[in-house]
C-alpha cells in the first residue's frame, strides 16, 4: 500500500478498510450481538397454510413449557396503533399495507408469523414454539406463477401516473421489431431468488420507555426503520432509535421492514425486557423479501447489418397479494440501445406469497438477462460478432431521455474486456470449441444502473485530539462505506485517513439515504465533502485575525502533516494553505468556540444538471464456461468484469464488490432457484442444501477492470455507483457463453444440467 | 427483580431460575391488553411444578477450555457449542448462518481440528479444548491469516469472517493449501454470499506461501 502521506491524495488508494481489524477478530458487533440488561429470547411460529384464516390457537402447551414468559398472538397481542384499518392504504414504498403483525386471523402466505414466543433462553423458546397449536380453515391458495399468468396487472402507481417509468412505453411504434428484415422472439424465465445474506436477519427491540423504542436491527436504512416505526407506534421519530453498526449482508432485504421486526417490538412492549429474534435460515425464505419470479418476452428485429429496427419487450415479475412490489425490469431496454422504435410492457401478478423485495441489480438484472440474451440469439442470426452488434447500436445520447449522457465510457470497457477474457479465442460456429471432455464458450453481456444520488448530511467534529470525526446515519452492508468515507474526508481536508474517524448505522446522526440503488459513495460522501468544507469555513471564522480575507479552501488542518508522516503527538494547529505564517493552536480556536469542540453539519443535495443530464453507470462482463459434454455440468472457468462507474475511490474494495456481483451472478445463471410445492404453497427449498448459492469451488480467476474516469456531474467525487451493474449482464454473459459452448439456447434460468442434456 | 437478567449468568440459566418469568406473568395480568383478552393467555402462571422437573433435569455440568480460559459450566443437554458461545459466554465472534452445518459461519477448532459448532452440542465437548475466532490473535498481534484476510480483502460484510478464518487456518495445518484448486475445494464449506472467495484465496496462498507458522 502506498505511503498515507496526504499530499498524494488517497482517493483511489486501494487501502484497507478502517474495520478490517474489528472483521476478523470477531470484535464486529452484529444485530442479535448487542447484551442488553435482562435481554430474553423469542421464537416465530409460523402458518402452515397459505391462505385463510386462523380459526384457533392452543397456547396453553407453549405457556406451561419452562422458561416461557408470554405467548403472542393475534388473540392476545397488542395492537399496533399506526397499522391502518384498511386492507390497502396507499404507502410510499410500496403500494398497500405492510403484512400487519398479529393483527387479525387472516392468512396471506405460508409461514406467515402467527406467534411469538418469549421464554428466558433461546433453546427454551424454540421448543417452546414447537408447542403451539394452530387450526385454520384453509382457502384455495395461488402460488403457481404460470397458472395465474392471466391475472397480471398494470401497477397501481403507472395507472395514477402515466409517466411512471411503470406506464407502457411506446418510442417510435409499436412492435415495429416485427417489420424488420431479421427478427426474433424469445420467451425468458427466472425463478424467485432469495438474497441468503450470511447473517440471518435478527433485531434486538428495547423500550427504554413506553413511548421510547430502540432497536438493533439489521436494516440497510437507520432513517427509513425510523420513520416506519415512529408511525406504526405513533411516537415522535426522535423516540426511535435504530442501531445497525454492522449488517453481515443484505443485497436489499434489509430495504423494507419485515414481519418479524414489528413482531419483536411487540413483544419487548408485552414482557417489558429487551427481546432477540433471530430468523432461522427456512424463515430467510419466508418473509424477508426475493427477487421475484419473473417472465418476459423480448421480440428484437434489425436491417441485415445490424441496425436495430425495434425492440419489444414485456415482463411480468410476482408480487404478494397485500403489496405491490415493483421494479425497474424493463429500464435498460429504453435507454441502451439506438433503436428507433421500442415498446415496452411491465405487469405484476399478485400470488398468495410474502412480498418480494429489491435484490442486487433489481428489476435490471432480470431484464439484463432477456435483452442481453436476445441481442446475443440476434447476433447469431446475423452473423455478426456480439460486441460489434452493441457497438453499431451504441447511443451517443440516452434514447429515452433525449439527453446527453454526463459520462458514458462503454467503449472502453467493451476493450477492456474483450482484451482480458480473450475475445478472439470465442468461436463463431458454437459447440466448436473442446477441451477434452468439455466445450468451452464465450460470453458476454452488458449492464447498467441510474447514477443514482439522494440528498444526504453529515456531521464533522475537530476533536481536541486532533481527530476528525464525521458522523452519517448509512450503513455499510459490506461495500467498505465507512472506509472510502474516510478517504474522500481525508482528501476534501488534507489529512491522512487516520486522522479521521467516520461513524454509520445510527439514525440519531445526520440524515441519509437507505444504502440501496448504488447511491451511498454518491450521496454520502457528496454530504462529507460537503460537512468538511463546512468545517474549514467554520476554522476560518474562529481563526483570528490572521484569518480575515482568507478563502475557506485555503484552510488547514496542518502542523501535524508537515512532515513526509503523519504525528499525532505534535500541538494541534490550524493555518493557511497560502500563508505558512499565519497559524493558530486548536486550543485557541477551542477557546474561541465557548470551550467547544467544533462541530459542522454539511448536507449535498443533487441539482438541476438532472433535468440536463442522463446519468448511468455501465458494465460489461465477459464469461468463459467449459460444459461437460457428458453431464451438462457448466462450470465458469474465468470471469472478466468491466465498469465505467466514475472515479474509484479505493480499487481494493471497488474490486471486490464488482467481484462480489460476478458471484452473485453465477450463482443466479447456474444455480438459484427458489422452489414452491403449490400443493401446500411453501417452499421446498429452505436451506443451502437446496438452494444453492456459489461455494468457494463454484468461484474462478474473476479479473476487474475500471474505466476509472470521473464524473463530475454526478458528484464532487465524480463517483458513480458500482453494486448494481456488478451484477447486471452477468446471467446473460453466462448463458451467453452457455450458447457458445454448446449451441444450446437457455432461456431459463438456472441453467442446470438437466437442461443441457 | 434480583433475577431480572438470567443471560448475563456467566453459566446461563440455572435450575429453577424462573424468577423473572413469574414477575413477568404477575405483572402482566395487570395490563389492560391482557385483562381485555378473552382467550386463556397467561394460564402458564400455575405452571410452577413442571418448571421444577424440567429444571432439575436440564441442566448438566459440562467443563471446557475455551481460548485458553477454564470454564465450570451447567447447560442443557440440547444446548450447542455455537448457541453456548454465543448466547451465554456472549462470544459473538463465531456466527451464526444457518444452524444445520451448511455454511461454515460457526467454525470453531476442537483440540485443533475445525469443526462446525452449531453441529454439535455443547456438552459433547466436554473437557476439551476449543479455540474461537476471539483467540486466534495473539494479544494486539493478530494471527497471520488475519492480516492477510484484511490486506487482501477477504472479506466484505464480515459475517462470514471468523469462520473462513478459523477454517482457513485449520485449512494450511490439515496440509490441504498446496494449490489454488486445492484451497478452494477446501475451503468449499464456509459460504461467503458476498463473494470474497477470490481474495479469501489469495490471503490463505500469502500465508501459505510466505512459510508462516500458523
Ligand atoms: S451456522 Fe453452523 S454451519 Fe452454518
Ligand atoms: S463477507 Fe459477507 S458473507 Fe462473506
Amino acid at each position: 500500500m502506498k505511503d498515507l502521506f496526504f499530499k498524494d491524495g488517497v482517493i483511489g488508494d486501494p487501502m484497507n478498510r478502517v474495520d478490517g481489524r474489528l472483521k476478523v477478530t470477531g470484535g464486529a458487533r452484529y444485530s442479535a450481538e448487542y447484551e442488553l440488561p435482562g435481554l430474553v429470547h423469542s421464537a416465530l411460529v409460523g402458518s402452515t397454510i397459505a391462505k385463510g384464516r386462523i380459526t384457533s390457537i392452543d397456547t396453553k402447551a407453549a405457556e406451561r413449557a419452562p422458561g416461557v414468559m408470554a405467548v403472542i398472538t393475534h388473540v392476545n397481542s397488542i395492537k399496533v396503533p399506526g397499522f391502518a384499518a384498511s386492507a390497502h392504504p396507499s404507502e410510499p414504498s410500496t403500494i398497500g399495507q405492510p403484512l400487519r403483525v398479529f393483527y387479525d386471523e387472516k392468512i396471506y402466505f405460508n409461514d406467515q408469523p402467527v406467534a411469538i414466543v418469549v421464554a428466558d433462553t433461546l433453546e427454551r423458546a424454540r421448543y417452546a414454539a414447537g408447542l403451539v397449536k394452530v387450526q385454520y380453515a384453509a382457502e384455495q391458495h395461488q402460488t403457481s406463477f404460470d397458472a395465474n399468468t392471466s391475472r397480471a396487472v398494470l401497477p397501481t402507481s403507472a395507472k395514477r401516473n402515466p409517466k411512471s417509468p411503470l406506464a407502457d412505453y411506446d418510442r417510435g411504434q409499436t412492435n415495429a421489431f416485427q417489420t424488420a428484415p431479421v427478427k426474433l422472439e424469445a420467451e425468458y424465465v427466472i425463478p424467485s431468488e432469495m438474497h441468503n445474506p450470511m447473517e440471518l436477519q435478527a433485531i434486538v427491540a428495547h423500550w427504554e420507555a413506553a413511548d421510547k423504542l430502540t432497536v438493533y436491527d439489521k436494516v440497510q436504512a437507520v432513517k427509513g426503520t425510523q420513520k416506519a416505526f415512529a408511525k406504526d407506534w405513533k411516537i415522535p421519530e426522535e423516540n426511535v432509535k435504530v442501531i445497525a453498526t454492522f449488517v453481515g449482508g443484505a443485497f436489499g432485504n434489509g430495504l423494507h421492514n419485515w414481519p418479524h421486526e414489528t413482531a419483536a417490538i411487540i413483544a419487548a412492549k408485552m414482557v417489558g425486557r429487551p427481546v432477540k429474534l433471530m430468523l432461522t435460515r427456512e424463515q430467510m425464505f419466508t418473509m424477508v423479501g426475493y427477487r421475484p419470479h419473473a417472465w418476459q418476452r423480448v421480440g428484437i428485429g434489425a436491417t441485415p447489418d445490424g441496425k436495430l429496427v425495434g425492440i419489444t419487450h414485456e415482463a411480468t415479475g410476482q408480487t404478494s397479494s397485500y403489496e405491490e412490489f415493483t421494479e425497474s425490469t424493463l429500464q435498460q431496454t429504453r435507454m441502451m440501445y439506438q433503436s428507433p422504435n421500442v415498446t415496452t410492457r411491465y405487469r405484476i401478478l399478485p400470488l398468495d406469497v410474502s412480498t418480494p423485495i429489491w435484490m442486487r441489480g433489481p428489476g435490471e438484472a432480470t431484464g439484463a438477462f432477456a435483452l442481453e440474451s436476445a441481442l446475443d440469439e440476434l447476433s447469431y442470426l446475423l452473423n455478426i460478432d456480439p460486441i460489434e452488434l452493441r457497438l453499431r447500436n451504441y447511443t451517443d445520447q440516452d434514447p429515452e431521455k433525449n439527453l446527453p449522457w454526463s459520462t458514458k465510457f462503454l467503449k472502453e470497457c467493451y476493450q477492456m474486456g474483450a482484451d482480458r477474457i480473450g475475445w478472439n479465442k470465442r468461436p463463431a460456429k458454437p459447440g466448436t470449441l473442446r477441451d477434452g471432455d468439455w466445450l468451452v464458450g464465450y460470453g458476454m453481456g452488458v449492464g447498467t444502473f441510474g447514477a443514482n444520488r439522494r440528498p444526504a448530511k453529515a456531521r464533522a467534529r475537530l476533536l481536541a485530539n486532533g481527530t476528525v470525526l464525521l458522523q452519517s446515519a448509512t450503513t455499510d452492508i459490506g461495500p467498505g462505506t465507512g472506509t472510502v468515507m474516510v478517504q474522500i474526508a481525508a482528501d476534501a481536508l488534507g489529512l491522512p485517513p487516520k486522522a479521521i474517524v467516520f461513524e454509520l448505522g445510527n439514525s440519531t446522526f445526520p440524515e441519509a439515504p437507505s444504502q440501496g440503488g448504488s447511491a451511498t459513495v454518491a450521496s454520502v460522501g457528496s454530504a462529507v465533502v460537503a460537512a468538511c468544507a463546512e468545517l474549514k469555513k467554520k476554522l476560518l471564522e474562529l481563526g483570528g485575525p490572521g484569518f480575515s480575507g482568507a478563502k475557506p479552501e485555503d484552510v488547514t488542518i496542518n502542523s501535524r502533516v508537515q512532515m513526509r508522516a503523519y504525528n499525532s503527538s505534535l500541538p494541534l494547529e490550524i493555518g493557511l494553505r497560502t500563508n505558512a505564517s499565519v497559524k493558530v493552536s486548536y486550543s485557541d480556536v477551542l477557546q474561541r468556540n465557548g470551550g467547544q469542540e467544533v462541530e459542522v453539519v454539511g448536507e449535498g443535495r443533487p441539482g438541476n444538471e438532472r433535468q440536463k443530464y442522463s446519468m448511468y453507470s455501465f458494465s460489461v462482463h465477459f464469461a468463459e464456461v467449459k460444459v461437460h459434454t457428458m453431464t451438462g455440468e457448466v462450470r465458469v472457468t474465468k470471469m472478466v468484469s468491466c465498469a465505467d462507474a466514475g472515479t474509484i475511490v479505493n480499487h481494493k474494495t471497488a474490486g471486490n464488490q464488482m467481484i462480489g456481483g460476478a458471484v452473485g451472478g453465477i450463482g443466479m445463471a447456474l444455480t438459484e432457484a427458489a422452489v414452491i410445492d403449490h400443493r401446500f404453497g411453501r417452499y421446498v427449498t429452505k436451506d443451502f442444501a437446496e438452494y444453492h448459492v456459489p461455494v468457494q469451488a463454484d468461484a474462478p480467476a474473476i479479473e476487474v477492470a475500471f474505466v476509472d474516469k470521473p464524473d463530475l456531474l454526478v458528484d464532487p467525487m465524480g463517483t458513480k455507483g458500482i453494486g448494481e451493474i456488478a451484477i447486471i449482464g452477468v446471467a446473460p454473459a453466462i448463458a451467453n457463453a452457455v450458447f457458445n459452448a454448446t449451441g444450446k439456447r437457455i432461456r431459463e434460468l438456472p441453467i442446470t444440467p438437466d437442461k443441457l442434456i | 427483580m434480583a433475577d431480572q437478567n438470567p443471560d448475563q449468568h456467566p453459566t446461563g440459566p440455572k435450575p429453577g431460575h424462573n424468577g423473572a418469568r413469574r414477575t413477568f406473568l404477575k405483572q402482566s395480568t395487570a395490563l389492560t391488553a391482557f385483562a381485555l383478552t378473552p382467550g386463556p393467555v397467561l394460564k402458564a402462571a400455575g405452571s410452577a411444578w413442571d418448571e421444577k422437573v424440567a429444571a432439575a433435569i436440564e441442566q448438566v455440568p459440562l467443563r471446557l477450555d475455551i481460548n485458553g480460559k477454564k470454564y465450570k459450566l451447567s447447560v442443557e443437554p440440547r444446548t450447542t457449542l455455537l448457541d453456548l458461545l454465543r448466547e451465554q459466554l456472549h462470544l459473538t465472534g463465531t456466527k451464526k448462518g444457518c444452524d444445520y452445518g451448511q455454511c461454515g459461519a460457526c467454525t470453531v477448532h476442537v483440540d485443533g481440528q475445525r469443526i462446525n459448532s452449531c453441529l454439535t452440542l455443547a456438552v459433547m465437548q466436554d473437557g476439551k479444548k476449543v479455540t474461537t475466532i476471539e483467540g486466534l490473535a495473539e494479544g494486539e498481534k493478530l494471527h497471520p491469516i488475519q492480516e492477510a484476510f484484511i490486506k487482501h480483502d477477504g472479506f466484505q460484510c464480515g459475517y462470514c469472517t471468523p469462520g473462513q478464518i478459523m477454517s482457513a487456518v485449520a485449512c494450511i495445518r490439515e496440509g490441504h493449501a498446496n494449490s489454488e484448486g486445492e484451497i478452494r475445494e477446501y475451503m468449499s464449506g464456509n459460504i461467503c454470499r458476498c463473494g470474497a472467495y477470490p481474495n479469501i484465496v489469495a490471503a490463505i496462498q500469502e500465508v501459505k506461501n510466505g512459510g508462516q507458522k500458523v
